[in-house]
């Protein structure tokens, strides 16, 4: 593991957006620790991923997107929705299986998504997003409208053979596309280190004919600066790009993960690069009260507990809704 | 009423709509100045254009996807794969992707998007290049299967699936593509989940769908001589299912065939007998019934064997004089 340093030249100005980042990563982090708490009381069934320790890489891309813009998620997916300024409500009682959340409980946990702010998807299939975001730019692209998409991955999907399809549709297509490649160092328990011959995952956008970076993935800044030119450059009809956000998941891939495959160690010096602290320290250096901070994270907190109780007093669903949700009466398209 | 072939009606219905509604376009292998291995888009590209009538790199997981996330965001696609067979390739797309949007995103999304290519043996290309896979999709909940077996059909079902808010697997037999009939060029669309009884009888119920219609209509033919009655019923569309269509017909033959050119085991032939069974036409069934199928193995490649593949008239007729002679002689 190699510390990265800062390398983002750019700031926003002035404190506001990094303020409002904050809140959004408190939130995050919030949100998937009480996920994580209700799994361990047996509230939530199923499975969840949790995006504790990546909340930077959500912030970060979100910040730079416009209305009209896409996103296609992934099944660690809920910082995604939470950046993009997703109802927690609707997402709790969706986790809880209820009948208000998201999907009237037909989904849970790996289908969450706000459509109507431009998530097409949440997915439980490792880079199963990534051909429908290359189509979400096709389509944007046919119709000249002027909208971009952003396709997120984790390092595992990189291996999958729809990324490689769809990272050549983007480029031969010249499509508005980015592929925000999340690398918290382990697709389940498969090391990167293990499963790729390469040393950064970024250098996979040359084989492409697509520029690719890495950044910083726990600094928020490094990920916001490189979205701000990758995004920029999809809006220009300069095609697609690649960005690697290098960040680290805290807790196991999923519920049935022991952590056997990484140390205390590890995990503990990530802790130390943590996105949340990262962050914190920049708005203390520019005159930001530990109050105030104090408060945003406290606020968020009751958000989240909010959510919960909104949840836990939501009613169950029936079985009669299940017939009538197969099939699409009339289309609903968003965008 | 102008006489066209399966293939121009399959053209004229993506013509018809591209014109019609600017959403629509169509990609895939080879459609473009090709004109697609089987011709079907022929000149398309010439008055559409490259962007809408899009050749696409050998991909078919990508390009289903991509036909996905288009119309998630407004488009209709229609994805040309070369060979039905390649849908494999795009099987996550299609069954996890595709078939389960509307539903786990709670309605919030649908997906109209059409997969339409050729399906089918009997024209020497071996395993991997001409299978009826047709029970795999009728089996997940979210698509629609579409098999239409006469010009007129392919061209008004295919502007409903084309219309639909749903995915829709569209297939066409090879051996259909140069089969004449009259059709109107309408902008009306065949309901899907219609099926249509292609010739009364009283003696037997015989459910087929796309080329085997063909086939089961002739065998019948040569069963009048012979003093049999059968009627057919043409599906043409598997999801949605015309039932009630099949039980009143079962209800005043009391027997009931069916043919499909895929292989017999797990075929759409056992869902279709199930579902007699489980009706009140199981009362009406003075018989075992007969499924008469593609044989439980790839499809070979030496004309021999090939032709032995697939159920052949001749196979239909003697299968069906035999199943009713036995039933005959049992009462």
């Amino acid at each position: 593991m190699t510390k990265l340093a800062t390398t983002a030249e750019q700031k926003p100005s002035p404190l506001e957006e990094p303020l409002r980042w904050y809140r959004t990563m408190c939130r995050i982090r919030r949100f998937d620790e009480t996920i994580d708490e209700l799994f361990a009381e047996g509230k939530v069934h199923g499975t969840t991923h949790l995006y504790i320790g990546e909340e930077a890489v959500a912030t970060g891309v979100m910040a730079t997107l416009l209305s009209g813009d896409v996103i296609t998620s992934t099944h660690r997916g809920h910082g995604h929705n939470i950046a993009l300024g997703g109802d927690i409500k609707a997402m709790m009682a969706e986790l809880l299986g209820r009948t208000t959340g998201y999907c009237h409980g037909l989904g849970g946990s790996m289908h969450m998504a706000d459509q109507t702010l431009g998530n097409l998807g949440a997915n439980g299939i490792v880079a199963g997003g990534l051909p429908i975001a290359v189509g979400a730019g096709l389509g944007f692209q046919l119709r000249h409208q002027p909208h971009i998409v952003v396709a997120f991955a984790g390092d595992g999907a990189l291996n999958e053979g729809a990324f490689h399809e769809a990272a050549n549709l983007a480029a031969i297509w010249k499509l508005p596309v980015v592929f925000v490649v999340e690398n918290n160092q382990y697709g389940m328990s498969g090391s990167v280190k293990d499963m790729f011959a390469i040393g950064h995952l970024a250098e996979r956008a040359v084989g492409y004919g697509i520029p690719g970076v890495m950044v910083d993935g726990n600094d928020v800044f490094s990920v916001w600066e490189a979205a701000t030119k990758a995004t920029q450059n999809a809006r220009d009809g300069q095609g697609p790009s690649l960005i690697e956000a290098v960040t680290y998941r805290y807790k196991g891939h999923s519920k049935s993960d022991a952590n056997r495959y990484r140390t205390r160690e590890e995990i503990q010096q990530w802790r130390q690069q943590d996105p949340i602290d990262h962050l914190r320290e920049y708005l203390l250096e520019h005159d930001v009260s530990v109050e105030d901070l104090d408060h945003i994270r406290r606020e968020e907190m009751q958000a989240v507990a909010q959510a919960l109780q909104f949840a836990e007093s939501s009613p169950w669903p029936t079985v009669d809704i299940l017939e009538d949700a197969v099939y699409a009466k009339e289309e609903t398209s968003y965008a | 009423m102008p006489e066209m072939t399966y293939g121009a009606a399959v053209r004229s219905a993506m013509e018809w709509e591209m014109e019609r509604d600017s959403r629509v376009f169509i990609m895939g292998e080879d459609i473009g100045v090709y004109g697609g291995a089987f011709g079907v888009t022929m000149g398309m590209v010439d008055h559409f254009g490259k962007e809408r009538v899009r050749d696409t790199p050998i991909a078919e997981e990508g390009i289903v996807g991509a036909g996905i996330g288009a119309a998630l965001v407004g488009m209709r696609p229609i994805v040309e794969v070369q060979f039905s067979d390649f849908i494999m390739n795009a099987m996550d797309q299609v069954v996890n992707q595709a078939a389960k949007i509307h539903f786990m995103f709670g309605g919030r999304m649908s997906v109209p998007l059409v997969i339409r290519g050729p399906a089918g043996a009997g024209t020497g290309a071996a395993a991997q290049h001409s299978q009826s896979l047709e029970s795999w999709f009728h089996h997940v909940p979210g698509l629609k299967v579409v098999m239409p077996a006469f010009p007129a059909d392919a061209r008004g079902l295919l502007l409903s699936a084309i219309r639909d808010p749903n995915p829709v697997l569209f297939f066409e037999h090879k051996l259909l593509y140069k089969i004449k009939g009259e059709v109107t060029e309408s902008d009306e669309g065949l309901p899907l989940g219609h099926g249509l009884i292609r010739r009364y009888g009283r003696h037997a119920t015989v459910v087929a769908y796309s080329l085997m219609v063909h086939r089961v209509l002739e065998a019948a033919l040569r069963l009048e001589q012979k003093g049999w009655d059968v009627e057919v019923i043409d599906l043409r569309s598997l999801v949605p299912m015309d039932i009630p269509l099949i039980l009143e017909s079962v209800k005043r033959t009391g027997r009931l065939a069916i043919c499909h050119e895929a292989v017999g085991r797990g075929g759409v032939g056992g869902e279709i007998a199930a579902r007699v069974m489980e009706s009140e036409a199981f009362d009406y069934l003075i018989s075992p019934l007969l499924r008469i199928t593609g044989l439980n193995t790839p499809v070979p490649y030496s004309p021999p064997l090939e032709q032995a593949f697939a159920p052949s008239v001749d196979r239909i007729e003697q299968s069906l004089e035999g199943w009713l002679t036995q039933e005959v002689s049992l009462t």
